[in-house]
């Protein structure tokens, strides 16, 4: 019988049937951040439960950090860091906190450690755990509930999901890149149209992204409801897995890591690469996007009143005209950070566009690099050189910062930010904040021109 | 735990909404569950001076009082905050009927018995338009046999099996599943070595 990828994920990993439907599900690994564990931890000590197996847990601080230096910014936020400490000493459980060299955002260490691998299950109080699809793993976000049963028995009581096949096939045009084309999939299939599916991305154009391209556009597949993403493991991903500090012999290999040739899927959404321009999101969900050559909606002639009456609030948010040129959007600030574009290669796309460039006068932009190690690795190859002479504020310490604003990098009340991060959402930046969604490279090209402009007229300076 | 539940409904027709407007992130630094009533929906109920919004839904008579939302498509998308379930409970709701849910949300509600009923598009519109009417809408979600009666209207809903179950009948899904160590136990006894991973190797 032909199998899906998903489906040879799911099958290795039951532990038993139980009634409902649902099964038990085996987690091989587990990851935690201080602001959806700490109720988990009471929950186990309220039930004078253990935690199962300590050692495939692993404890990172990066929500409500700051990133101007390491000192939290205020004393809630210290306690949220020094309880996800403690309870980890008390348990044994490997904990990375502010200072530790390994620390960074969440889905940004767990590769750079060698700590996901094709064939695993993972889970994390987070929802863009699907990022690990990009290796041929099951990787999915829980609520801490979850957390506390996964901690106490390894496993999860799970729903088999339904499976979606995206395939976006041929070659991507020049300027192109994994976040326009997970932007453009976001835009077709739509915000929650996966809602209970599991999201399978296969093409020409996917296997020509490398490991980074590859994370950014599992990443985002919760943004269309995707509860787990997957790209089959090749060459790229054992590579990238193998030679880190954990991923010593770490290996899943009972099954090859690939839907089978004829596997059937609930649902198939195919994807010209070549179609795919540089994509900006003007609205408040990331559903909303439209090339950077294009205009805010005005709404088509035959919307329904409830369609219009959506579609004038996210305007009015926004604060845009409808029919107004998108490149006429200007920006008061630029930020490069996040679980979905702060990597190594990012940084480089970024930097590329900057080098010998300047942010336009008036815009506040801001790096923060995904972790520790990228960072230093960025160091040494200049590029933080590159961003300062720019104008970019290259922050010396890493977590999620303005992706959600836990922790003092706030934007204020209608500031407008040029956004490499994942959400849109009203107020995700800060209340009344405006996101425009897009790659680290058209932040960059934004940050120069003042306005959200296209990367394309940026040829890059000689070398 | 309820086999059905019955209050006022209120019309909440935005779509997408995410977790964030159900729980803004400046409630998310604690480390209890508890106190979260005050944070459900606080964008939306207060303005940035802490006033009441008098336009919003929930701030009006006579859904002030209501137990029962009826929500636009992709209620709870966004990231995986548990607090915005605990919030809702805390502040008195008990179900919200939609479309659709996104799914990490929907698990988070069945481990706090918050009952969301899927109905089909043109099922929730009329309950839209029947909640927004002058003296509101008492509505009864009968979660046993699936099924809603609200006013004249007897709806069909889904929810699968488990779900149905488990908010029937309440209990804890981690002590439920230890009942099964010996199945895990089994199941680890048959990964290889190099399986486990080990984080503090
Ligand atoms: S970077 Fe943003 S999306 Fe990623 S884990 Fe942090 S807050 Fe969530």
């Amino acid at each position: 019988m032909t199998r899906t990828l998903y489906d040879k994920l799911v099958d290795t990993h039951k532990v038993c049937d139980l009634p409902g439907g649902d099964i038990l599900l085996y987690v091989d690994f587990h990851i935690m951040n201080e602001y959806t564990s700490p109720q988990a931890f009471s929950g186990l000590e309220q039930k004078g439960l253990k935690v199962w197996r300590p050692e495939a847990h692993l404890s990172v601080v990066d929500h409500v950090n700051p990133t101007r230096s390491r000192a939290p910014h205020d004393a809630a936020s210290k306690v949220l860091i020094d309880n996800l400490e403690a309870n980890c000493t008390k348990h044994g459980i490997a904990f990375y906190g502010l200072g530790d060299r390994r620390q960074g955002i969440e889905h940004v260490v767990v590769p750079e450690q060698g700590l996901v691998s094709p064939g695993m299950v993972i889970a994390c109080g987070d929802s863009h755990t699907t990022t690990y699809g990009a290796f041929g793993a099951l990787g999915f976000g829980i609520g801490t509930s979850e957390v506390e049963h996964v901690l106490a028995t390894q496993t999860l009581r799970y729903k088999r999901l339904k499976t979606m096949l995206v395939e976006v096939e041929g070659d991507l045009a020049a300027g192109v890149t994994a976040k326009d084309i997970i932007m453009k999939v976001v835009q077709v299939v739509g915000a929650g149209g996966a809602n209970g599916y599991a999201v399978e991305f296969a093409g020409v154009a996917i296997r020509a992204q490398g490991m980074a391209g590859r994370m950014t556009i599992c990443n985002m597949a919760v943004e269309l409801g995707g509860r787990a993403a997957l790209i089959a493991a090749d060459d790229k991903a054992y590579g990238m897995a193998a030679g880190k500090p954990h991923s010593d012999g770490l290996a899943f290999d009972s099954e090859q890591w690939a839907s089978d040739e004829g596997a059937e899927f609930d649902r198939i959404v195919t994807i010209d690469a070549a179609e795919i321009p540089p994509l900006v999101s003007w609205g408040t969900s990331p559903d909303q996007s439209v090339s950077i050559e294009g205009f805010v909606p005005d709404g088509a002639a035959d919307m329904t009143p409830k369609a219009k009456a959506a579609l004038d609030r996210a305007i009015a948010y926004m604060g845009l005209t409808a029919g107004q040129s998108v490149q006429d959007i200007r920006i008061d600030s630029a930020f490069i950070g996040s679980c979905t574009n702060s990597r190594i290669e990012d940084l480089r796309a970024a930097a590329k566009v900057l080098k010998g460039r300047k942010v336009a006068a008036g815009v506040q932009a801001i790096i923060v690099p995904g972790s520790t190690l990228t960072r230093m690795q960025a160091e040494a190859e200049g590029l933080d050189k590159i961003f300062a002479d720019a104008g970019f504020d290259w922050r010396p310490e890493s977590g999620c910062s303005m992706c959600l604003a836990m922790n003092d990098d706030i934007a204020m009340d209608g500031e407008r930010v040029a956004s490499s991060t994942n959400r849109n959402f009203e107020g995700r930046q800060g209340r009344g904040a405006r996101t425009h969604l897009m790659s680290p490279a058209m932040v960059a090209a934004a940050a120069i021109s003042g306005h959200l402009a296209d990367v394309r007229s940026f040829t890059p300076e000689p070398e | 735990m309820p086999k059905s539940v019955t209050g006022l409904a209120a019309p909440l027709p935005l779509a997408n909404v995410d977790t964030d407007v159900i729980m803004p992130k400046r409630f998310l630094i604690t480390i209890t569950r508890e106190g979260l009533a005050e944070g459900t929906f606080a964008d939306l109920r207060f303005d940035e001076a802490g006033n009441i919004r008098p336009e919003f839904v929930l701030n009006k008579a006579p859904w002030k009082n209501a137990s029962i939302l009826i929500v636009g498509d992709n209620f709870g998308c966004g990231s995986s905050r548990e607090h915005a379930v605990w919030g809702m409970g805390q502040m008195g709701l008990t179900a919200a009927i939609g479309t659709g849910f996104a799914g990490i949300f929907y698990d988070n509600a069945r481990k706090n018995g918050l009952v969301l009923p899927i109905v089909t598009p043109e099922a929730r519109d009329a309950m839209l338009d029947l909640a927004a009417a002058g003296d509101g809408l008492e509505i009864s979600i009968d979660i046993e046999n699936r099924n809603i009666i609200a006013g004249e209207m007897s709806v069909p809903f889904e929810m699968d099996d488990a779900t149905q179950a488990s908010i029937i009948r309440g209990g804890d899904d981690t002590l439920d599943s230890l009942e099964h160590a010996e199945a895990i136990r089994a199941f680890e006894a048959k990964l290889g070595d190099k399986m486990r991973v080990s984080v503090l190797k």
